[in-house]
């Protein structure tokens, strides 16, 4: 969890040098429901995400290396320069793709669910999304296959209450409970506090003993908040779509200093070794950005090679 | 090729939805990773007969109806694919497709690309179009420019049976995603079929009749319509050459612009509507790269810029009739020769022949 905020804070700071040139969509904040859900899964179980991918990624175990030259349009980058920040994919620890079209990977994670029951392999597939997912056709298309087939698949919706600027209340009925939703489609499904890493971890770890013992499909929903703008690296509370009060509220509820202060009261951490991760990371990723901005562009001349598989 | 023959030496005979029904048969026999879905797969019907048996065969986890949920499916397809099957999906009509675009466009078409050539879709998804018996504006439309355009995307847009059976096949073999495009009309059409598992080349156009006066590029029942005019033209001194393009993309420019060094004179089809359609990149293709083979202007036929319309007092106006196709002909080439007295209608049919009866 720290890693993945001290990553996001690094790339937050490089992205104001201009030469990330695609859209990023930062976690901070949301940084718990990744590290729960993921630290929960077993290798072979596969993990797709939406725009708002890092944590997802590296939490699966994703190349930080691979990221931070995708990112930088690099030909080293995970998708070879052609995806982006919201393409990540690292198929070397089962994390699929992402992609940037809301609700667009639900669907294709039910396929990989699918096919992982055709196949009578064991693994489950995880697919995070947000709450404006939930409000595409696409998420109800998706649940209600999964429930017909009693796939191995979970779903975890990240309920940040925000889909760009526009707030849940404009977009779903305030009695409405997205878990609900799931539940009265036939999925088993609870909601839990996306910014408390043990309670996601031991809500995944029920979820995937269900979908194991045969259940079928699960939905998790994680209520959680995204600290900086829909897109990009800066603080916009002052723009008026939402108040510096609700937002003061949430970073109360830091899932990072919160778990860091449960670590230490139970002493299963020292302040040292918190500071020296700390340090660590740090390191790490500004070594990863210095190496990535050497690494050379993809060639003009590829610009046509793979769109066909031969 | 083996040419199949029966006992009497006979060559065998059958149907554009068999060939279409045999390709899956044979591909599903061949390839475990295949799988079919649709609405309709499994009923008693099997899709005009294509799927008819299929389940009993390979077993409802290979074979199966799907929820009423184009678009979640076709994802779902492409989830199988990134996970090594090679699904065969199937629309009753293409018109519920549109219901699918997000997930054609968006993810079948450009995984491949936007991952860096990490995991390919090799999906194909059966694309119906319907005609005549009042089909009417969302049960007609052939959008095959529309796929087209789409980079990552093949579409193939089969005339005879054999074309049927070998290029679904080869779709189906082929690693990318492809909408192939069948003619309802062309369902009952019987030609020389090989029993034996074989695949056509994606790509290739095919001259269906050879002529030396006039090129005219088509596909499906546009093509079966422009043989039927060079037939009756021939005796009366315009020898027709007509070139099924089989594939829309990718396009056999070579085959297209071959034929009009030989013939100068070029007469395009289009199977949809006209205006920024297939046939709109067949002329200026030609413009570009064969403009000097040309002696006279390029002309076009096919849809008008409208949606179909249902009743067949509407309808007959909106097709291309063969009357149409000879008065393009004689415009291109300076002739004159009246469709009526050769035999050939203006009154485009409302089914395809006799055998063909109500409702569908």
């Amino acid at each position: 969890m720290l890693r993945i905020r001290i990553v996001e804070e690094e790339l937050m700071r490089y992205y104001a040098e201009q030469e990330m040139r695609c859209p990023v969509h930062f976690c901070v904040g949301q940084e718990a429901v990744s590290v729960g859900v993921c630290q929960a899964l077993a290798h072979d179980d596969s993990v797709m995400s939406s725009h708002r991918c890092h944590g997802h990624y590296l939490a699966k175990g994703g190349s930080l290396k691979g990221m931070v030259a995708e990112l930088y349009g690099k030909s080293s980058g995970c998708a070879s320069g052609r995806g982006g920040s919201m393409h990540l994919i690292d198929l070397s620890v089962n994390f699929l793709g992402a992609t940037s079209i809301v609700a667009g990977t639900i669907p294709i994670a039910v396929g990989v669910g699918f096919s992982n029951k055709l196949k009578d392999e064991q693994s489950v597939s995880v697919v995070f999304f947000g709450d404006g997912a939930t409000e595409e056709g696409l998420f109800y298309e998706s649940l209600n296959f999964a429930e017909l087939h009693n796939l191995p698949v979970l779903f975890v919706c990240e309920h940040n209450f925000y889909s760009v600027y526009s707030p849940i209340s404009v977009r779903q009925p305030s009695s409405r409970d997205i878990y609900k939703v799931a539940a009265s489609m036939g999925l088993d499904s609870i909601r839990i506090d996306g910014n408390d890493v043990e309670a996601v971890y031991l809500a995944t770890q029920s979820a995937l003993e269900s979908v194991h013992s045969g259940n079928g499909p699960y939905l998790i929903e994680a209520t959680t908040y995204r600290w900086v703008e829909h897109c990009g690296p800066n603080y916009d509370n002052h723009i008026g779509y939402r108040s510096e009060e609700e937002y003061l509220n949430w970073r109360e509820k830091d899932p990072v200093a919160t778990f860091e202060e449960k670590l230490l009261k139970d002493t299963c951490a020292s302040k040292e070794f918190i500071g020296t991760a700390r340090q660590q990371i740090l390191k790490e990723i500004r070594d990863v950005v210095d190496y990535a901005k050497r690494l050379p562009f993809p060639d003009s001349s590829e610009l046509a090679k793979g769109v066909y598989a031969s | 090729m083996q040419v199949s023959t029966d006992t009497s030496g006979k060559l065998r005979q059958i149907t554009y939805a068999d060939a279409i029904r045999e390709a899956i048969d044979q591909v599903m026999h061949k390839d475990p990773s295949t799988y079919v879905m649709g609405l309709g797969a499994t009923d008693p019907k099997g899709v005009f007969g294509t799927t008819i048996g299929l389940e009993g065969e390979y077993g409802p986890r290979r074979v199966f109806d799907m929820p009423v949920s184009e678009n979640a499916m076709t994802g779902i397809a492409v989830g199988s694919c990134i996970k090594g099957m090679r699904p065969i999906m199937v629309h009753q009509r293409a018109d519920f497709m549109l219901m699918a675009m997000d997930q054609i466009i968006n993810n079948a078409a450009k995984w491949y690309y936007m991952y860096g050539g990490q995991k390919s879709v090799p999906l194909t998804i059966r694309a119906i179009v319907g005609r005549g018996w009042g089909q009417g504006p969302q049960h007609s439309q052939n959008f095959q420019a529309v796929f087209a355009q789409i980079p990552g995307l093949k579409v193939i847009a089969p005339t005879t049976p054999y074309g049927a059976k070998g290029l679904l096949t080869s779709s189906i073999e082929d690693n990318n995603p492809v909408i192939f495009i069948e003619h309802r009309w062309l369902y009952n059409q019987v030609s020389h079929v090989p029993q034996e598992y074989y695949t056509l080349p994606l790509g290739k156009a095919n001259i269906l009749r050879k002529g030396t006066d006039i090129t005219v590029v088509a596909s499906m029942e546009m093509a079966l319509e422009a043989v039927h005019v060079a037939e009756k033209l021939e005796p009366n001194g315009v020898s027709i050459e007509v070139l099924d393009i089989c594939s829309v993309k990718p396009l056999d420019e070579d085959a297209i612009l071959g034929s009009i060094a030989k013939t100068h004179h070029l007469l395009i089809i289009d199977s949809s509507w006209v205006a920024f359609g297939v046939s709109s990149e067949i002329a200026a293709m030609v413009a570009e790269k064969g403009f000097d083979l040309l002696k006279a202007k390029i002309k076009r036929l096919g849809l008008p810029d409208v949606p179909t319309p249902t009743s067949p007092s509407l309808s007959k106006s909106y097709y291309t009739s063969e009357a149409d196709i000879c008065n393009a002909v004689c415009e291109i080439l300076k002739t004159n020769l009246e469709a009526t007295e050769l035999g050939l209608s203006d009154f485009v049919n409302d089914v395809p022949d006799e055998y063909f009866k109500g409702p569908f």
